[in-house]
């Protein structure tokens, strides 16, 4: 068994964002990561590697400097690395065509996402390789359990959390895990650099970026709020009660 | 252009975000349709002012949620730009309909202008995008960005069977702990962090969210190191929510946690260090020990006319 896991490099969450004349300036970013979510998939996808044999492949599109993504990735325990190379925006219909172009190559019957990514924060990625692939897909998953015809997955749902059987091929799109996130050993790094990392060309899949009709005019920091009221000292929680009624009206 | 929204139940009704994606709806301009799959609330939906029309989609595929499933079914009733909520079910529907349909999607919006231009949080709120929409797109709003759109109005409700297959079985389904509000429809939060020292302190939240009818939520220190449920974390790996009032106590502010909150319309803060972080967003801060400051403010909650 095949299992792909689609990896995105983002800006560290804790890292500062800079921009300069209405986009982003990447150069300014510290530190790049896996996006947390990712790393939920990755950690079930090696978990399916140690229960039942899987094949683990990463998978990333995205500038060069995302093969780092892939060589963390195989630091954990993933068996196979895939970049496509891409610098620059790319359009959701095209990004969602060419990993789920990428998952066929590979030969993967099951896709393992985190449910959105931590700079664009969107969560198109896993339902549209899905539909691309005509694979079913089941999104907020927190785990999953193999069995001898499909899968058990847990996902949160409004009312609670559900455990859904899903056939496979499928796509999972993973939330914070049930499972604790494994890290690297010494052994584990030094064996990943080493790991070839296969590089491809959005043309080497056939996609286009033909995808149009949105465009992003600017990207700007918020409007920073007005200074809030400070209060100094217990006794000025009778104050603020008050606030909350009279000025805020929200309570 | 036309403009099609699909609802989301909530407790066998219409979700409280419906009326919003109606005045979004406005915006756009152009004829709008309703489309409520499975699930009630046709009429409640049908009222509100704005809708031109209401598809009610009946069928064994809507018994539980399936993206696939259901975007297949929905995808040919769908015309122009398509609203749904940026509630999890939403965002995963959302992006199973663009793909379906071929359009591209733009997540978790926060505003909308004419033109059509939107804008939405990105790198975990610390930057805003600005997007121009030329053409259909799927469009999802997060909860309670916008007003929401008035009452009275009269659309034709019809009913459309489907007969699509769910790829998903429900084998079983855990109903929440207890009767507790889930900070993601909360309108007022209380949350804790590190600074209450112990698991056990959250009773004391729990006393002062009975008072307000508010939900409990937890920074992620606490949820990791405490061992609460993972439904109650607000931020980065948790959730994102937008109530009238968030309420901090011992809760430093990562920027994590700040990611998940600081669209809330008031925060207040308490915390004994006047240098965290919490404080640069709060609109009431409150420089104190929570132990003394918490129970003065539950007091004059309960005092207050």
């Amino acid at each position: 068994m095949k299992v792909a896991v689609l990896i995105k490099q983002v800006p560290d969450t804790t890292a500062k964002v800079g921009i300069s004349n209405g986009s982003m300036d990447e150069a300014a970013i510290s530190k790049w990561s896996i996006s947390p979510y990712d790393e939920y998939a990755l950690e079930s996808a090696l978990a399916l590697q140690s229960g039942s044999g899987a094949t683990v492949v990463a998978i990333t599109l995205g500038p060069e400097r995302a093969s780092k993504a892939l060589v963390d990735a195989a630091a954990v325990g993933a068996d196979e690395l895939l970049h496509i190379v891409h610098d620059g925006a790319i359009g959701s219909l095209s990004l969602q065509k060419a990993l789920s172009k990428a998952v066929t190559r590979v030969g993967a019957e099951i896709v393992l996402a985190g449910k959105q990514a931590a700079d664009t924060n969107s969560g198109s990625t896993g339902p549209g390789v899905a539909k691309a692939l005509n694979y079913a897909c089941v999104g907020l998953v927190s785990g999953i359990e193999g069995g001898a015809d499909g899968f058990i997955a847990t996902r949160s749902t409004p009312s609670g959390t559900e455990r859904v059987f899903v056939k496979s091929p499928c796509v999972f799109a993973f939330d914070k895990g049930d499972s604790e996130l494994r890290r690297p050993n010494v052994r584990g790094i030094m064996m990943a650099k080493k790991k070839p990392i296969e590089k491809i060309s959005l043309g080497d899949l056939g996609v286009d970026q033909a995808d149009g009709d949105v465009a992003v005019t600017s990207v700007e920091y918020p409007p920073e709020k007005p200074p809030g009221q400070t209060f100094q000292g217990a006794d000025s929680a009778s104050e603020v009660a008050i606030k909350l009624r009279e000025e805020a009206n929200v309570i | 252009m036309s403009v099609t929204i699909i609802a989301e139940q909530q407790e066998e009704g219409i979700h409280t975000t419906l009326p919003q994606l109606v005045s979004a709806a406005s915006v756009v301009g152009g004829p709008c349709t309703v489309i409520i799959p499975g699930g009630g609330g046709e009429a409640a939906a049908s009222q509100i002012e704005g809708v031109d029309k209401v598809l009610k989609f009946n069928g064994s595929c809507f018994a539980i949620f399936d993206s696939q499933s259901w975007s297949t079914a929905l995808k040919g009733s769908i015309e122009g730009t398509v609203l749904l909520a940026s509630t999890p079910q939403g965002r995963e529907l959302g992006a199973s309909l663009a793909a379906d349909i071929g359009i591209s999607i733009i997540q978790d919006v926060t505003s909308v202008a004419e033109g059509v231009k939107v804008e939405r949080p990105v790198f975990s709120g610390k930057a805003i995008e600005k997007v121009a929409v030329s053409g259909a797109a799927v469009v999802t709003i997060r909860p309670n960005s916008l007003e929401p759109a008035g009452m009275g109005g009269s659309a034709p409700v019809s009913t459309i069977d489907s007969g699509e297959d769910l790829r998903l079985a429900v084998k079983e389904a855990i109903a929440k702990a207890s009767e507790k509000i889930d900070v993601s429809d909360a309108d007022i939060i209380i949350s804790g962090g590190r600074g209450l020292g112990d698991i056990s302190n959250f009773e004391k939240l729990e006393e002062v969210a009975g008072t307000l009818g508010a939900a409990v939520g937890a920074s992620r220190a606490v949820v990791d190191e405490w061992g609460l449920p993972h439904s109650m974390q607000v931020g980065q790996t948790g959730k994102t929510v937008t109530p009238s009032l968030y309420i901090a106590v011992g809760i430093s502010g990562a920027i994590q946690h700040l990611a998940g909150m600081r669209s809330s319309n008031y925060i207040v803060a308490i915390n004994k260090d006047p240098e965290a972080p919490i404080f640069n967003v709060a609109d009431y801060g409150i420089v104190a020990s929570w132990e003394d400051a918490l129970p003065v403010l539950h007091d004059s909650i309960k005092a207050l006319p």
